[in-house]
């Protein structure tokens, strides 16, 4: 087989954006927009034939081969040298189709969403360089040519999230995203220089063979009781959980809902903030197998934790993509603990299967959701939830296809998330018990919080609009349709027999149990935001008012059901969700911040040092001598 | 005497005779003509340059006092590519802003003087023709500093920086005596041959380094560096923080790598303290500056430091991070010192803010001024950024991880600045006070197309890298 042509997937969002990006005078917009779609139309097609050869033919004895077209580009010493090239393997394989599904989407309706927008070709010219540093990075050969475009990646983001640069908030928020995630990338950087520094190589396949020597033997050195491996690689996973925003480096992915909607869909759904959860995936044998998989605890623990922080607090948000971007953190906090809890053998490896699972479904439905959220933006021109109500009626295709994504992501029988969700939740069941309670809780709180989206979006009360809204265009209705295609059949792919972490195909068993727990905790969500919200009731603001005649309400019709109002609406609510976004707000943004502005209040207090006069100027530099010379004695002396 | 000898100064001579033909050609032409004469020496240096690249022999002469091989004929060419694009980018300048014509060429020949004496550094092979090029290297730039005289802040600037290089070289050659002292030789070969570590040697040594961190404004020995950028004309000051330092980094490298290399554990140890301590200084100024011209200048600051992680590794490795990282430097700074030029010749602005949206009015200079910051800043696929991890791996691969570790906050503190500017480039509106859209000048142009040329190249054309491994390789066996 040869897959050498998946270069051009690479390059073809590359000429696109020299071509729109150079020339973004000249073009007109239309083109652009057109140029665009059919460009990432072309690498969409390229990855789905790319899929179906590598899943056709692409086994030897029942194993997935990895195919690996590349050059040595830069000798670095003797023994170390930087590749780039390309990798073709079924995570990769997998990435292609993820990514150019929701960009070819995303490039189809910002050409609706955005139109009349001044700079409409610099958007296509910005979404084409994201795209790709984003194949580039599924791609990579080695970890040194991902962390390049790693950055690339965060670069693009930068430029798209700060594309409304009239916003003052916006253009904060790209450069927030944009450090932040720079700080964690630190982290992996200096993961990478360990890593390659001990076992000599960048080169993925030789870091991640089962049998070679990195894994079998490790390297001598340890430091505190740990390989130097596990350290560079919990290093790494920095660089991942910032790009995931995974706890506590998570700040930045509400702010950058400032951007504008369509890039949200792309970077914040299912490309960029997956690219932690695809690193660990990537480096997958590595982390199992060096001491004993600690630094794969750490993901576990990290993914859990994430995963249910966010979700307290997208119960209280208001603003819908707010709800959306915390949403999100939760779902990839799955994934983390889904891998974290993996091992690698077979059936054993059933959570590395149900994270690439849930990766692949949750792409689809969360980009769906954005997609259908920007819609109703569009529509009524606010993002808050309070200003929408009884949408239903003026727009039934984005009711339809959000009613879709939200069935799917609260885990509802039959539709992708169904699936992916339970394969999740059997894989901890399985190994961990904590993090699977932690897991089905989440699952609950998810339906919940989607539902009081849904219901407080399309249903509920009969808000007055200034100018009645209306469905969106073809160009925006198509990708949502398509979308909730992928949301509601995707999960009938049998990922077990394409992606696992053994690269051996396995049957994975339907746990009906396990699926029952999670789709009644899941029904159950659905049902109290269906009270809290279906109707234009006070039910909610009832139950705090009523809480000093609490008796009353216990002989009341609905006793369980007010329980759980009075649990969800006082103590977690108050009790939990507050504290956990003040924590959010003032310990770690502020932690964040003060590292900044003391920072700066050092640079203002130091520039007394320098006077002006030269003689202050002689003084310090015959003393700096003296005392270098002095310390250097010292030194020398003892 | 074989006169065939004399070819292993090509550079020298060459350069020579273009400063005295410049000279004799000032005297003789009119007024009108001074224009002309600027391309005419633009012209001929662009020329010697590309003989420059022109394979040449090894060898000495003049008893040892003056040596060459392929890696100081590699330094040379380097410095002539950073002086040509220089030149080309003030030439406009030079042409329309100097208000007293008849100095043109005076800036010229004092450049090149200035250039000559880093080639006698380069090439020194004693104590002697080493301090007559730091000389020759430091006395026409006070004057260049001076060179708006009728600008108080210029004629400021100029009696700071002599001075202060006066200072430096008292040190320098204070240092260099008490190393004569213990050794009894000035000859670099058999210096390093009895040079040993003895507290009279140590305290040289730390002279002699303060006196070339003065020409790297390493701290504690940078103070000069604020007021003289502030006050020099931009070409002056792109040349000191630019060319000058880069000379002087090289320079450094040639003296610590061989004839200091017996007292290694000794500066080892300053340069630790120094690296870190110039990192820091450097950034923290970098952040608050509001002046395009002082900004770029205290980010060299923090480059510096940068520069010398790589003199934490005494191998092959090191010396070849070291040069890339100078090539790749020279490169970014000078399309960032082109930009603010070009723009200060248009419009006379030279303010941060100045340059909000100026995407949207000159694409072209905000898109080179984009590359050039990416790179300072270290961003991946950029030259920069190669440079930085080539050089936290050498100091990694001694054991120096606490000095990765700080280099590594640094640059991403660094980052902070580098986007403050990409920021108002890009993202913010343009208004009335915007620059407006202009067309830059020929020769302009040629300067910042080759300037961002040798970005992408040096970073993404590996057989560079390679080349320098192998001289790398060759020049320490020296």
């Amino acid at each position: 087989m040869d897959f050498s042509y998946t270069v051009y997937i690479l390059l073809i969002p590359l000429a696109l954006f020299l071509i729109l990006g150079l020339g973004s005078k000249k073009i007109k917009p239309a083109i652009s927009g057109w140029l665009g779609s059919l460009g990432l139309g072309i690498a969409f097609i390229l990855s789905y034939y790319t899929a179906f050869q590598y899943f056709t033919n692409g086994k030897v004895n029942e194993v997935y081969q990895t195919f690996v077209y590349k050059y040595t580009w830069i000798n670095f010493t003797d023994q170390l040298h930087i590749d780039m090239g390309v990798l073709i393997d079924p995570i990769s394989v997998m990435m292609l189709v993820v990514v150019s599904t929701i960009s070819f989407m995303v490039h189809l309706y910002s050409r609706g969403y955005m139109k009349g927008d001044d700079g409409y070709t610099r958007f296509f010219a910005f979404l084409g360089l994201f795209s790709f540093s984003m194949f580039g990075l599924v791609l990579a050969t080695n970890i040194f040519q991902m962390y390049i475009f790693w950055e690339l990646v965060g670069v693009s983001s930068f430029l798209l999230i700060g594309y409304y640069y009239t916003k003052p908030s916006a253009v904060s928020a790209a450069k927030k995203a944009f450090i932040v995630t720079r700080f964690a990338d630190l982290g992996f950087l200096l993961g990478i220089l360990l890593l390659s520094y001990f076992t000599g190589t960048f080169d993925f396949q030789i870091l991640n063979d089962p049998e070679g020597a990195i894994i079998t033997q490790g390297v001598a050195q340890s430091f505190m009781g740990l390989s130097v491996i596990t350290w560079a690689l919990m290093l790494i996973f920095i660089g991942g959980a910032g790009k995931s925003a995974m706890f506590p480096l998570h700040i930045w992915l509400p702010d950058a809902m400032e951007g504008p909607t369509p890039v949200s869909a792309l970077i914040h759904a299912a490309t960029m903030v997956v690219a932690g959860v695809y690193l660990v995936a990537r480096m997958f044998p590595l982390f199992y197998f060096t001491d004993d998989g600690f630094a794969l605890q750490l993901v576990a623990y990290v993914g859990g934790f994430s995963s249910l922080f966010a979700a307290i607090i997208a119960l209280t948000q208001y603003d819908i993509k707010r709800v959306l971007a915390f949403s999100t953190m939760s779902q990839i906090g799955y994934m983390m603990l889904a891998l974290g809890v993996s091992k690698y053998e077979g059936h054993e490896g059933l959570g590395y299967m149900a994270s690439m699972f849930h990766l692949f479904t949750h792409a689809m439905f969360k980009a769906l959701l954005f997609l259908a959220a920007g819609s109703v933006i569009h529509a009524i021109h606010s993002n808050d939830m309070r200003d929408m109500g009884n949408l239903k009626k003026y727009m039934p295709i984005t009711h339809v296809v959000f009613l879709i994504a939200a069935l799917s992501i609260s885990g509802f029988p039959g539709f992708a998330g169904f699936f992916s969700k339970d394969e999740i939740l059997a894989a901890a069941f399985e190994n961990n018990m904590l993090l699977y309670i932690i897991g089905v809780f989440v699952a609950g709180l998810t339906a919940f919080y989607m539902f009081r989206l849904y219901f407080n979006i399309f249903w509920g009360k009969q808000t007055k609009y200034d100018h009645a809204p209306h469905e969106s265009p073809a160009s925006m209705t198509i990708p949502m349709i398509f979308l909730a295609f992928m949301s509601t059949f995707a999960g009938y792919i049998h990922f077990s027999e394409y992606i696992t972490a053994d690269r051996m195909p396995f049957e994975a068993h339907f746990n009906v149990t396990l699926a029952i727990v999670a789709s009644t905790v899941g029904l159950i969500g659905i049902i109290l935001a269906y009270i809290f919200y279906k109707k234009p009731t006070n039910l909610a603001d009832k139950m705090v008012a009523a809480f000093g005649s609490f008796y009353q309400w216990t002989y009341r019709k609905f006793y369980i059901d007010e329980i759980y109002l009075f649990v969800t609406k006082k103590i977690i609510f108050a009790r939990m969700a507050a504290p956990m976004a003040w924590f959010d707000k003032n310990v770690v943004d502020a932690s964040m911040i003060g590292i900044g502005n003391s920072t700066v209040k050092t640079s203002e207090k130091i520039k007394g040092i320098q006077s002006g006069k030269f003689q202050d100027y002689a003084m310090a530099f015959i003393g700096g001598a003296v005392v270098i010379a002095i310390i250097v004695f010292y030194i020398w002396t003892k | 005497m074989d006169w065939n000898s004399l070819l292993l100064m090509r550079y020298e001579l060459g350069l020579l005779a273009l400063i005295l033909l410049l000279v004799i050609f000032e005297i003789f032409s009119g007024k009108k003509q001074k224009g002309s004469l600027i391309n005419f020496s633009i012209l001929l240096f662009a020329i010697f340059t590309a003989i420059g690249f022109i394979p040449l022999e090894e060898g000495s002469i003049f008893g040892g006092m003056f040596r060459t091989n392929d890696m100081l004929h590699f330094f040379k060419g380097t410095l002539n590519v950073g002086v040509l694009i220089l030149l080309l980018q003030s030439a406009d300048w030079l042409k329309d802003k100097v208000v007293d014509q008849n100095k043109s060429t005076e800036f010229i020949v004092l450049l090149f003087s200035s250039l000559l004496g880093m080639y006698f550094m380069i090439s020194a092979g004693d104590f002697l023709m080493f301090y007559i090029g730091l000389e020759l290297a430091t006395l026409p730039v006070a004057a260049l500093v001076a060179y708006e005289t009728l600008k108080r802040d210029s004629a400021e600037a100029g009696v700071k920086y002599i001075l202060s290089s006066a200072l430096a070289s008292g040190t320098a050659i204070f240092g260099i005596s008490l190393l004569y002292a213990t050794t009894g030789t000035i000859y670099f070969d058999a210096f390093a041959d009895v040079i040993s570590i003895s507290n009279l040697s140590i305290l040289g040594l730390v002279f002699f380094i303060s006196g070339l961190g003065f020409k790297i404004s390493l701290v504690p020995f940078h103070f000069w560096t604020a007021d003289v950028y502030e006050g020099a004309p931009i070409p002056v000051a792109s040349y000191l923080s630019v060319i000058s330092k880069g000379a002087a980094v090289i320079i450094l490298l040639i003296i610590m790598f061989t004839v200091m290399r017996p007292l290694m554990p000794v500066w080892n140890k300053i340069f630790y303290m120094v690296i870190i301590a110039t990192m820091a200084i450097g950034n923290l100024f970098a952040l608050r500056q509001k002046n395009m011209k002082r900004f770029l200048a205290f980010s060299s600051i923090a480059q510096a430091g940068f520069i010398l992680l790589g003199f934490m590794s005494v191998d092959t490795l090191g010396v070849t991070t070291i040069i890339y990282f100078v090539a790749i430097y020279i490169f970014s700074n000078l399309g960032a010192f082109g930009v603010v030029q070009s723009i200060s010749n248009a419009t006379g602005r030279e303010s941060m803010d100045d340059y909000k949206g100026l995407y949207r009015t000159n694409p072209k200079l905000s898109l080179i001024m984009m590359l050039a910051l990416f790179s300072l800043a270290g961003i991946p696929p950029l030259a920069g950024f190669f440079g930085k991890f080539f050089l936290y791996a050498a100091a990694a691969s001694k054991g120096y991880y606490f000095l990765v570790f700080i280099g590594v906050v640094m640059a991403t503190i660094s980052l902070y600045y580098y986007l403050l500017v990409v920021k108002k480039m890009f993202l913010a509106k343009n208004d009335e006070t915007s620059i407006p859209y202009f067309e830059s000048r020929p020769l302009m142009k040629i300067g910042l197309i080759i300037a961002s040329i040798g970005i992408l190249v040096v970073g993404l054309y590996s057989p560079l890298y390679d080349y320098i491994y192998n001289i790398s390789s060759s020049f320490l066996n020296l």
